[in-house]
């Protein structure tokens, strides 16, 4: 159980968030407050809107209404087309994404260079740092065909982290990988956790979310079903269908509870 | 703008005879490429290793060289060597010949795809290589090839366009006789490349068409243009 | 009878085929890659004129549009056959490279440009640093199929008097009464001109691959 300290600060606040696909609500009235140093993960069913969540947030997709607050800025005060914004939300895909005519180090250093401008050695020696800091560095000249998933996803996830962003959005980091490699990326994100990075996490992992989170939203639906500890969410879950998706899924990782 | 259709409608007529030999021309060059196109596809996949190269030598030589130069040492060249041909049995016999190495690299890619397995069950059965061939993977091969095929009525179609330099009296042709006539070159082709454009979309419509008929689902190469 | 003498005729007129294809070549591939941007990337009316385009441009033979062209060019400026002809050519292939590099565009996935934009790149930046290098890659081969048809369709300036290859060769099969000699030299020398742009075409893109391990 974390202590929640007074002085708490919100780095990202979201307020009736809705989104629409033709009529029908991928996700309606979804409000969230993610504090400094906060890690949150989202679970539910698949297609409940989950990835579409986190590309409001860094507005690569406009949501219809509502309005999202990052630090004090409102992000979405001016439509949501703003580059900039995106300068301090990291974003990592499942599908890693890196950009494929580059080696791992200029993928890394791509933003530094072309979008903060920063001079091409001071570039290269932040770019290192940070693909240490995911524990490729001997890896650096290798191109995304020559890396392993695990290990390009652990490059896109230098990659984001290189813009020093404000917070970290995961979008189902490892369901892309092979069960062994799955292992390596979420080591990294346990560290990045421990070191007070702010993080949105969307995951399948319930031993991640278990052991990482600080809070556990349930989405189904495109609402807001439940939030908490992990602990109130896996012990005593409020909610019916939050007991029985949990139960499910624990149950297909192979895991059981203890007590119920 | 008035002009310029009061020019197309006076030589409609003569753009219709025009057109008419151009879709001669693309029909028996289509024709021959393809009765050509097919053995050099068989020779290539199928025969022995003299047969192959030969194949290879053709296809290599008729895709690497212009078709106006193929036209003129047909219709010019040959002559010399004691062949002489009117102009429009050049123009067919280049067109032919031309096409054929284009048509001979759709049908051998589409082949390929029925491939192995298809012989190596006909062969299982007890058919021989050539029934195999002809019963077997043809039927299926010309099925499959038709959405790649048919870019080559409509190249052909626009490469006829080049033998009205040795006077065949095609659309282009007619063109040129309004050109010098009318003092108004840029209208006359013009009014010429309205008629190929017509051309080409009803053409393309036709195959268009002729792909959905024949199409199995589930059943498709992935379309190479070679 | 001079063989010699006329074969290295035929061979001069080489430099002029060149220079065509030197021009139109990269001038449709300009024009083709400024299109294919619009089209994929502009909004809806950039879409349709530019697909306009495309399908008229190569609804019409060359020829045609080569005449067409070079009339309209040389009515308004005093160019040189040489230069009306390689500008028309030019014209015509960019219509074909628009499609090629199209198509390239859209198979590099639509994920690049997610990923370029989620670091806060826009739009253009996203494309100049991150689509069109992967783009010009895999339009290579393609393009080495354009770039034998450019060379091959450089013949048709013979009709508009340019001293290339195939006037040359007429000139000479009618001054030596040796027409198949004549063209046959011609179509040797296209050969070669065409077999050593794909080869080099080749090599490029072996050199430009992007390594991935099988």
């Amino acid at each position: 159980m974390t202590l929640e300290f007074v002085m708490a600060k919100p780095i990202l606040t979201i307020k009736n968030l809705t989104k629409k696909y033709g009529g029908n609500a991928v996700f309606h009235n979804i409000d969230l407050t993610v504090n400094e140093g906060d890690t949150i993960v989202i679970i539910g069913p698949s297609g409940t809107g989950k990835s579409t969540l986190l590309r409001c947030i860094n507005l690569l997709t406009c949501a219809d209404e509502g309005q999202i607050w990052l630090d004090d800025l409102e992000i979405t005060a001016k439509g949501c087309d703003d580059d900039r914004v995106r300068q301090h939300i990291g974003m990592v895909f499942q599908n890693f994404l890196l950009f494929n005519h580059l080696t791992a180090l200029d993928n890394v250093m791509l933003g530094l260079t072309k979008v903060k401008h920063m001079k091409p050695e001071e570039a290269r020696v932040k770019a290192l740092s940070e693909l240490e800091r995911v524990g490729l560095s001997d890896r650096a000249d290798h191109y995304p065909g020559q890396l392993s998933g695990g290990q390009q996803q652990r490059v896109a996830i230098a990659r984001a982290l290189a813009m020093d962003p404000r917070i970290m959005l995961f979008d189902e980091p490892t369901s892309a990988l092979d069960p062994e490699l799955i292992g390596e990326v979420l080591e990294v994100m346990r560290k990045l956790a421990l070191e007070g990075m702010t993080m949105l996490v969307v995951t399948h992992e319930m031993g991640f979310a278990r052991e990482v989170a600080d809070r556990i939203v349930f989405l189904e639906k495109g609402s807001i079903v439940e939030e908490g500890s992990p602990d109130d969410l896996f012990y005593h879950p409020k909610n019916e269908r939050t007991r029985e998706f949990l139960w499910k899924i624990t149950e297909l990782y192979g895991k059981k509870e203890e007590n119920k | 703008m008035a002009d310029w259709l009061q020019l197309f409608q006076r030589y409609l007529p003569d753009f219709i005879k025009g057109a008419a030999v151009t879709i001669e021309l693309t029909v028996v060059g289509l024709a021959i490429g393809f009765a050509i196109g097919l053995l050099l596809a068989l020779a290539r996949l199928y025969g022995p290793l003299w047969l192959k190269t030969l194949a290879i030598g053709y296809i290599e030589l008729f895709r690497g060289t212009p078709l106006l130069v193929q036209l003129f040492l047909i219709y010019y060249g040959l002559p010399s060597l004691g062949l002489t041909l009117t102009q429009t049995v050049s123009a067919y016999l280049a067109l032919g010949l031309n096409s054929a190495a284009y048509q001979a690299e759709y049908f051998r890619g589409a082949i390929q795809s029925i491939g192995s397995s298809q012989m190596t069950a006909g062969r299982a059965i007890g058919l021989s290589r050539w029934k195999t061939i002809w019963y077997i993977i043809l039927p299926q091969a010309l099925r499959l090839v038709i959405p790649a095929w048919s870019n080559e009525p409509i190249s052909l179609l626009k490469t006829t366009a080049v033998v009205f330099l040795i006077a065949v009296q095609d659309l282009m042709a007619k063109a040129k006789r309004a050109a010098t006539a009318t003092y108004d070159p840029i209208g006359s082709y013009l009014a010429v490349a309205v008629v190929y454009l017509v051309l080409v979309i009803v053409l393309n419509w036709g195959l268009k068409y002729l792909e959905r008929k024949t199409v199995i689902p589930g059943f498709e190469m992935d379309s190479k243009k070679v | 009878m001079d063989v010699a003498k006329f074969l290295q005729y035929i061979a001069s007129g080489t430099a002029y085929t060149v220079g065509v294809t030197l021009i139109s070549l990269p001038a449709g591939l300009i024009l083709g890659t400024l299109l294919a941007l619009l089209n994929v990337y502009s909004g809806r009316l950039s879409k349709w004129l530019t697909n306009l385009y495309s399908t008229v441009m190569r609804g019409i033979p060359p020829i045609v549009l080569l005449f067409i062209l070079y009339f309209i060019v040389s009515g308004s400026i005093n160019l040189s056959p040489f230069l009306a002809g390689s500008i028309s050519l030019g014209i015509v292939s960019s219509a074909y490279q628009m499609e090629i590099v199209r198509g390239a565009i859209l198979s590099v996935s639509g994920g690049q440009m997610m990923a370029a934009r989620a670091i806060g790149m826009t739009k253009r930046q996203a494309i100049r640093n991150v689509i069109l290098p992967q783009t010009l890659r895999l339009a290579i081969p393609p393009w080495s199929n354009e770039a034998a048809i450019v060379i091959k369709d450089s013949s048709l300036v013979y009709a508009l008097g340019v001293p290339e290859i195939l006037r040359r060769a007429q000139l000479i099969s009618a001054s030596t009464q040796q027409p198949f000699l004549a063209f046959a030299a011609a179509a040797v020398i296209y050969f070669i001109l065409v077999f050593i742009t794909s080869r080099l075409l080749d090599r490029l893109e072996k050199r430009l691959r992007i390594p991935a391990n099988p």
